[in-house]
């Protein structure tokens, strides 16, 4: 093990830099992304609500793999070249936003309705209402169950590997055909990304004991 | 259009449905393996036995933290090391349990959690030990809590088996590649079909979660 | 009380004790000797491609892979085992094979595997069996014309993981940038897709690649030589030697010619009568 931290340090810091960049990407989007989605879920549009519910449905049963091999595989042939860490977090963006609008939309619902109907009788539309009164106290709510996103999608961004997308599970399935110590390979992979979510999935555990 | 028509011959179908029936029986396998474990171990995590617990805790912790794609790598390669040759199915029937049953048991633990604890003292005040307190007042109740985050995470469970294409699992995203990468003018028709069929299961069993909260609520 | 749940926990840590010591107990599948446990269970588990024509590829009618290596691999099996010995498939990729020889889920590697001296510190060879030479696959029409065309910055060259035909390409085109792709399919879907110029890997694979894909030619003649052989853990060498005694007999027999007619003699711009033995 110590070997293979020492023979292929390099490719293994490579890969978990990659692994937390696009996990960082993908959190920010997916956050903007499921926001969005969210907020029309509540509005009185009706079809922006039917909008958000296909969307969230249809993204959260199809597998995250068939979404990213997609855009590895068919996008390029219609649109244009993807690379694989693109296509990847492409495909956890869309992943994950379908998950976080349902989280923020909870949050949004756990907010006290006298809240919204407060802030539209004193003169905000439902957009200034929404954006200073319901969602700033939302966020407070769903905080620890984003963070458990955000775990999620570091684990998820394993899928990188089926896309060459040179993030820590590619750069092990590399290594352990190289090295040929399989098992000794993935332990290492292993506490590379406990190194990541182990502390992140504490720290939420806190939380949500200091919230609730 | 031709090239949906030829794509969706009935030879092609036929293999795309030999998949869905492998990720189905794994996913069903798996699904109840770790329904009873997780269960199980989310319940010592929860009553909190000296020594056992955190330990239980501390293993549950680091595996649920890991992808499960590397836990799918643990078993099939690990495996024969310890002198037993898993075939793809075994192994990711195997990996599946092992972590799902990590996530099944904090489901399991924050369910019972989220149960008043004065229901525990008025039970035990009227006279219930402990285990049947847990288990006719508490666990009724936190049953009915767990339904949505269990059901969600089946629902993880069967698009996760996808994941186990890379150890050649015969299911349904392997078969769906098999046939696109023999016919590259079958890769959008395989692709549709893979997004459909995936949907109709998952979506299904969520329908079931949505009408069995409603009974029950 | 808690008992009930300490009575549980009890039996669970038991039960886990026993599995691991257990599983001390039982010897590592790749340190058991091959040929006493293949005629035990009359069974030989052959490490194979399912996404390389004519070498072995998934047939979707009945789900079985067919091609060369396959049938090869048979005709071996039934020379070690008698004739009704069984030949077990576990598909394989040039970056899982490997480490499934090593972990012992398979007994031998026949997967369009060059035999070099850097693989033989990991593995042992039977002599080779089928003698390739490494070769591009590009677009036709396209500008690279052979390897040293992809010498260049932004040059990308598609291969597959644990291939050696990947390394090679450091050694004739070292500026070009080289993606790994997890299996053949995988790394001709992006070509199709246009992720890279060329597809680099041996001539035989090629081969089929060009006969499924109108469209796409082999450039630049073969460029390395790549004999293939069939591999096996270290310390094997009871069963590398009945696998090269089979092979022999497999050859004088005519066998091998008859199988490598009914895959290779109808590919063109390839001469199988060359290749006969």
């Amino acid at each position: 093990m110590i070997a293979i931290f020492h023979n292929y340090g390099g490719l293994l810091l490579q890969g978990f830099g990659q692994t937390l960049l696009c996990s960082v990407i993908a959190l920010f989007f997916s956050l903007i992304i499921g926001s969005m989605f969210a907020i029309f879920e509540t509005t009185p549009i009706k079809f922006l609500r039917v909008i958000a519910r296909i969307y969230i449905e249809v993204f959260r049963n199809i597998p995250l793999l068939v979404i990213t091999m997609f855009f590895f595989v068919v996008i390029p042939m219609f649109v244009a070249k993807i690379s694989g860490f693109a296509a990847g977090t492409i495909g956890l963006t869309i992943y994950t936003s379908a998950f976080i609008a349902e989280t923020v939309r909870a949050g949004i619902q756990s907010v006290d309705p006298g809240q919204m109907e407060g802030a539209r009788a004193n003169g905000l539309s439902f957009w200034q209402a929404m954006r200073y009164i319901v969602l700033p106290q939302a966020f407070r709510y769903v905080i620890p169950p984003l963070g458990n996103q955000f775990i999620n999608l570091v684990k998820n961004s394993s899928v990188l590997a089926f896309v060459a997308g040179f993030d820590l599970m590619y750069q092990g399935n590399v290594i352990a055909s190289d090295s040929l110590s399989t098992m000794s390979t993935y332990v290492c992979i292993g506490i590379l990304y406990l190194i990541i979510t182990l502390p992140l999935s504490y720290w939420m555990r806190y939380l949500e004991k200091k919230l609730a | 259009m031709k090239d949906f028509i030829n794509a969706y011959s009935w030879i092609n179908i036929h293999y795309l449905l030999q998949g869905l029936w492998i990720t189905v029986v794994v996913s069903l396998a798996s699904i109840a393996g770790s329904y009873v474990i997780g269960s199980v171990l989310g319940i010592i995590r929860y009553v909190n036995i000296k020594v056992i617990s955190p330990l239980v805790g501390l293993v549950i912790d680091i595996i649920r933290n890991l992808p499960l794609l590397l836990i799918i790598f643990f078993t099939y390669f690990g495996l024969p090391n310890l002198g037993f040759r898993p075939s793809s199915v075994w192994a990711t029937i195997l990996a599946m349990v092992v972590f799902e049953s990590t996530m099944i048991a904090e489901i399991v633990r924050s369910g019972i959690i989220a149960v008043d604890p004065g229901q525990m003292e008025g039970a035990r005040a009227n006279g219930l030990t402990y285990v049947q307190a847990l288990r006719k007042i508490i666990l009724p109740q936190a049953m009915k809590k767990m339904i949505p985050a269990l059901v969600s995470q089946f629902i993880s469970l069967i698009k996760d088996t996808s994941l186990a294409t890379i150890i050649v699992l015969p299911d349904l995203m392997h078969n769906a590649q098999i046939v696109y990468g023999q016919n590259s003018t079958y890769i959008l028709p395989m692709f549709l079909m893979l997004a459909i069929m995936y949907f109709i299961v998952c979506y299904a069993l969520s329908l079931v979660s949505r009408s069995l909260e409603k009974r029950m609520g | 009380m808690k008992k009930l749940f300490r009575l549980v926990s009890v039996i669970i840590s038991s039960l886990a004790l026993l599995v691991v010591l257990s599983a001390c107990g039982s010897k590592a599948l790749s340190a058991q000797n091959v040929v006493t446990r293949a005629k035990q269970s009359n069974t030989i588990t052959w490490g194979v491609k399912a996404d390389t024509k004519l070498f072995g590829l998934m047939d979707v009618k009945n789900g079985q892979i067919k091609g060369f290596e396959v049938d090869l691999a048979k005709a071996m099996t039934k020379q070690i085992l008698g004739p009704k010995g069984k030949a077990d498939f576990v598909q394989v990729t040039s970056s899982t094979r490997m480490p499934l020889l090593k972990n012992g889920n398979i007994d031998a590697i026949m997967a369009t595997m060059t035999i070099t001296p850097e693989r033989e510190k990991q593995v042992d060879f039977t002599r080779s069996y089928f003698d390739a030479g490494q070769s591009l696959l590009v677009k036709k029409g396209s500008s690279v014309k052979n390897v040293k065309d992809l010498n260049k910055k932004g040059a990308t060259v598609l291969g597959v993981v644990g291939s050696n035909s990947v390394q090679n390409v450091a050694k004739f085109a070292p500026k070009a940038k080289v993606l790994q792709l997890s299996d053949y399919a995988q790394a001709m879907t992006a070509l199709r897709s246009g992720q890279g110029e060329a597809l680099t890997t041996d001539n035989g694979i090629l081969a089929g690649m060009a006969v499924e894909n109108p469209g796409y030619v082999l450039v630049g003649g073969s460029f390395t030589k790549e004999p293939y052989g069939i591999a096996v853990n270290k310390g094997q060498t009871e069963f590398k030697a009945d696998l090269n005694d089979a092979l022999t007999k497999v050859e004088e027999s005519g066998e091998y010619n008859k199988i490598l007619k009914k895959w290779f003699g109808n590919v063109p711009g390839l001469n199988y009568k060359g290749m006969e033995r």
